[in-house]
């Protein structure tokens, strides 16, 4: 079937099968690569995008349950040489060992900065209870989402 | 032919062989230096270090060096990107390949400015004379100049002259993964690329009795079924098709399970095994005498790598010949046990690296390079990606072995260690493709006409499998060291970071603090005084001093702290690590500090992510990890069946870097393992006057010790 979906501001059109999780319809169809598969059952936060405001796992969502939402994913953030503040935190504190939970940890704090600007570290760990880290990046993950908070990355 | 009959001179790293400078780096007309080195990037921030060695070598600036993906077409064979060794490897070849090309360069420009070397300088790649005239790099570089064998005379730089080397350096790599540019095997596209997915037996010893392939053929999207023995493979159009296609089967297909794994998962089972055995260190000192004798075991069962990204690989058939990209930390040995099990040459397989998710040693990156491969040949000419899903990533991947270490020691009059034995059992730690005799691909042993899998073992001394660190770097009187290799694993497993160090040295700085209480010695002064090595008592000293460390100060029954040490292999870095934990309903580590030594550090902050990242992975590992099985199959399945440490959990971590620009780089990537779990075990005693020797410390193992 034919649906069309609204991701980083721009409307397409995709023909899936309505139970098609969203994430295979952002990688496959629109080629938005930095939405990434970790364990389809949205127990890692690797396919983390935005959907009215919220952070939700796209591996988990039917593209049909998405049709006349705002999604926002990691390209929609910022790009090189305008990076989005969070982006140009995880720099800052070169937060990233392999980097493949990097998108979705900050599509979750995008999420978690725009409903509240100024989050405890209480709060941040809490709002990351979803996402995993192999690497053990961790600390310093949380030290860029500090420094985001510092320097006023909320929208 | 008289030159024929002298030796080759050998050559760092390497370049001892891969000898040609052409085969690692050249030099672009646009003002570029393009880099061929034979290790990947597998999280770890390696390229980034090799970027600023050559950039150093060249007196040029980073942003002129570009990397070549490795590709068996023309990259060097370095073997495998394991055991922490490619600045050792990789590093220091290119570290001699960039100092020669640099001479090379300056006699080139002396000839042609009619200067002398004396007199010529070199800035971002342009060398001028003292009398006035420069040229570039770029200029005086033609198609022969690299056209020959390395010498390694000339000296690369000292460590005085660094400018880029030991630099707070940013990562290349970084910028382009957190805006979600493509930059993971997992992202490759291909125009009309078609989906793979693999539904594999329930368990390692099912038999297929019923399957019919047409009812899937008939599935929307699907392409074509590929069965080969128990090996069933789907490909479709659309991921998601591939993905129905697989569940189906999986619910469709009948088979006949069989009891073959271990009664219970407790790694005891291993002690009645057969093994084989080796006294690894032996020492008597006749003179020792004994006055306390302590005994203890250690254990840790089946851990899993837990990639976050699970394995995927695409290839393509075309012409008789194979393409394959693979996130493998070995593209020829890889390329060796494909040509196997395809029956092709291997000149007929093109094996290319794309980075994969951080994998931590050998999980399924290799096999399911292999089901791609079979899967493609089933539809030529078209690229087939397959992506292994959580749940076969968890049942199929090698794991780190379980292990078992039985210590005992005795002390004389004055506390201090006069006899010391270590027994570890434990499965091998590798069973990585590219060895002789059999096939070290999980897909291979599935097929009608199977391939038998290689002996499995443990890389060699020094730097060992199973017995890695089993010899302590302590000087003790006595010692007897034995390793009991079981080769014949019910599941399969292979390299984990840091192989079998992690548990020895776990067991021997466990042990050393339960001979501390017991010689009511400080666990850093007791340390000490069995130590000679002035840089290991350096990083003990350090992270004591850095965490404020009181002597014999008393946990509070509710927090308390340990200490761990090792030198990683006995010959890499140097880490000595303190935590700070908290118990509640389960054990919390807060804090912890370290001190690592790694000779000269190329880029201090990589090693700092390196070790702060082992750290936290270790207190995972430590604390909650544990795969689980029946007798017919792996039972872990989900994040859900195998938790690791979230944020909410994660400690805070305060790294001290022990630079010592004037010694060689060490490895560094897996150092913080063994001292964290150890840090770990002495922590809790501290708190608690309990001692925790079987890993996971989960709540239920806390609460039976306690009772």
């Amino acid at each position: 079937m034919t649906l069309t979906i609204t991701v980083n501001g721009t409307s397409h059109t995709v023909a899936a099968a309505a139970e098609t999780p969203l994430l295979y319809v952002l990688r496959n169809d629109l080629k938005l690569k930095g939405t990434r598969f970790g364990c389809g059952t949205g127990l890692c936060g690797a396919c983390m995008v935005v959907i009215d405001g919220k952070a939700v796992p796209s591996c988990d969502v039917p593209v049909s349950a998405v049709a006349g939402k705002s999604i926002t994913t990691i390209e929609g953030l910022g790009d090189i040489g305008r990076l989005h503040p969070l982006q140009q935190a995880f720099v800052d504190e070169q937060a990233a060992q392999c980097g493949y939970c990097a998108s979705g940890i900050i599509m979750t704090a995008k999420a978690l900065l725009d409903a509240n600007p100024q989050p405890t570290d209480a709060d941040v760990r809490a709002a990351l209870e979803h996402n995993l880290c192999r690497c053990g990046t961790h600390h310093r993950i949380l030290l860029a989402i500090r420094r985001a908070v510092k320097e006023g990355a909320a929208k | 032919m008289s030159a024929s009959t002298t030796m080759p001179r050998k050559l760092p790293g390497s370049l001892e062989t891969n000898r040609r400078l052409d085969r690692w780096l050249r030099l672009d007309r646009d003002g570029t230096v393009t880099i061929f080195p034979g290790k990947v990037e597998i999280g770890q921030g390696i390229l980034t270090a090799l970027v600023q060695m050559v950039a150093e070598e060249l007196d040029i600036a980073p942003e002129r060096v570009r990397l070549a993906p490795a590709d068996t077409s023309y990259s060097p064979d370095e073997g495998m990107t394991s055991g922490s060794r490619s600045i050792q490897d990789s590093g220091i070849a290119l570290r001699y390949v960039a100092a020669e090309v640099r001479d090379l360069l300056l006699q080139r420009a002396a000839a042609k400015l009619g200067s002398s070397l004396e007199q010529l300088t070199v800035k971002d790649g342009t060398i001028a004379a003292r009398s006035g005239g420069s040229v570039t790099y770029w200029e005086l570089a033609s198609a022969d100049l690299l056209a020959r064998e390395a010498t390694a005379e000339v000296a690369p730089k000292t460590p005085d002259q660094h400018a880029l080397v030991g630099a707070e350096v940013r990562r290349l790599d970084i910028p382009a993964k957190i805006t979600g540019k493509p930059s993971y095997v997992q992202d490759l596209d291909f125009p009309g690329m078609l989906h793979g997915r693999i539904a594999r037996p329930p368990g390692p010893g099912a038999r297929l009795a019923a399957f019919d392939a047409a009812e899937v053929e008939a599935m929307p999207g699907v392409t074509a079924v590929v069965r080969d023995g128990v090996f069933i493979g789907v490909i479709a159009e659309r991921e998601e098709q591939a993905i129905r296609a697989q569940r189906r089967i999986a619910r469709s297909a009948q088979w006949e399970e069989r009891p073959t794994l271990p009664v219970n998962s407790d790694p005891r089972y291993l002690l009645d095994l057969k093994s084989e055995d080796e006294v690894i260190s032996e020492k008597n000192d006749a003179a020792a005498t004994a006055a306390t004798r302590l005994e203890a075991e250690y254990s840790r069962p089946h851990i899993a790598h837990a990639s976050l990204a699970p394995s995927c690989a695409v290839a393509q058939f075309q012409d008789g010949k194979y393409t394959v990209w693979t996130h493998s930390q070995g593209i020829f040995p890889l390329r060796r046990d494909l040509a196997k099990v395809l029956g092709s040459a291997e000149s007929d397989i093109v094996v290319i690296h794309a980075e994969g998710a951080g994998c931590y040693g050998h999980n399924g990156a290799d096999d399911v390079a292999l089901d791609a491969a079979l899967l493609a040949r089933a539809v030529p000419g078209r690229a087939v990606r397959v992506q292994w899903m959580r749940e076969d990533e968890f049942a199929w991947e090698p794991y780190g072995s379980p292990m078992v270490v039985k210590m005992s020691a005795a002390l004389d009059a004055k506390g201090n260690i006069a006899s010391w034995t270590h027994d570890v059992w434990s499965h091998g730690h590798s069973t990585r493709p590219g060895v002789k005799g059999g096939a070290n691909l999980l897909a291979a042993w599935h097929l009608e006409k199977p391939l038998a899998a290689a002996r499995p073992g443990n890389p060699p001394l020094p730097g060992g499998g199973s017995h890695r660190n089993a010899i302590p770097l302590y000087e003790f009187p006595s010692q007897r060291i034995t390793n009991h290799l079981i080769r014949e694993a019910p599941l399969r497993t292979s390299a984990l970071r840091s192989l079998g160090a992690h548990v020895n040295v776990f067991a021997i700085e466990s042990f050393m603090d339960e001979l501390a209480v017991a010689a009511n010695a400080d666990p850093v002064e007791f340390r000490l005084r069995h130590l000679k090595d002035p840089r290991a008592r350096a990083v003990i000293e350090t992270v004591a001093a850095k965490a404020g460390w009181k002597p014999r100060e008393a946990g509070n029954g509710t927090r308390g702290r340990g200490l761990g040490f090792a030198r990683y292999k006995n010959l890499g870095c140097y880490v000595a690590v303190i935590v700070d934990i908290e118990v509640g309903n389960e054990v919390r580590v807060r804090r912890a500090f370290a001190a690592v030594d790694a000779g000269q550090a190329i880029n201090p902050n990589g090693l700092l992510n390196q070790t702060e990242g082992g750290i936290i992975q270790t207190v995972s590992w430590t604390l909650k990890e544990r795969i689980g099985f029946d007798r017919e199959r792996v039972t872990t399945r989900t994040w859900d069946d195998y938790p690791i440490l979230t944020f909410g959990e994660a400690p805070e971590i305060d790294v001290t870097l022990i630079n010592r620009p004037e010694l060689p780089p060490l490895g560094a990537g897996e150092g913080a393992q063994g001292p964290t779990g150890a840090a770990i075990a002495n922590a809790i005693y501290n708190a608690l006057g309990v001692r925790l020797r079987d890993m996971p410390f989960t709540r239920d193992r806390l609460i039976s010790a306690l009772a």
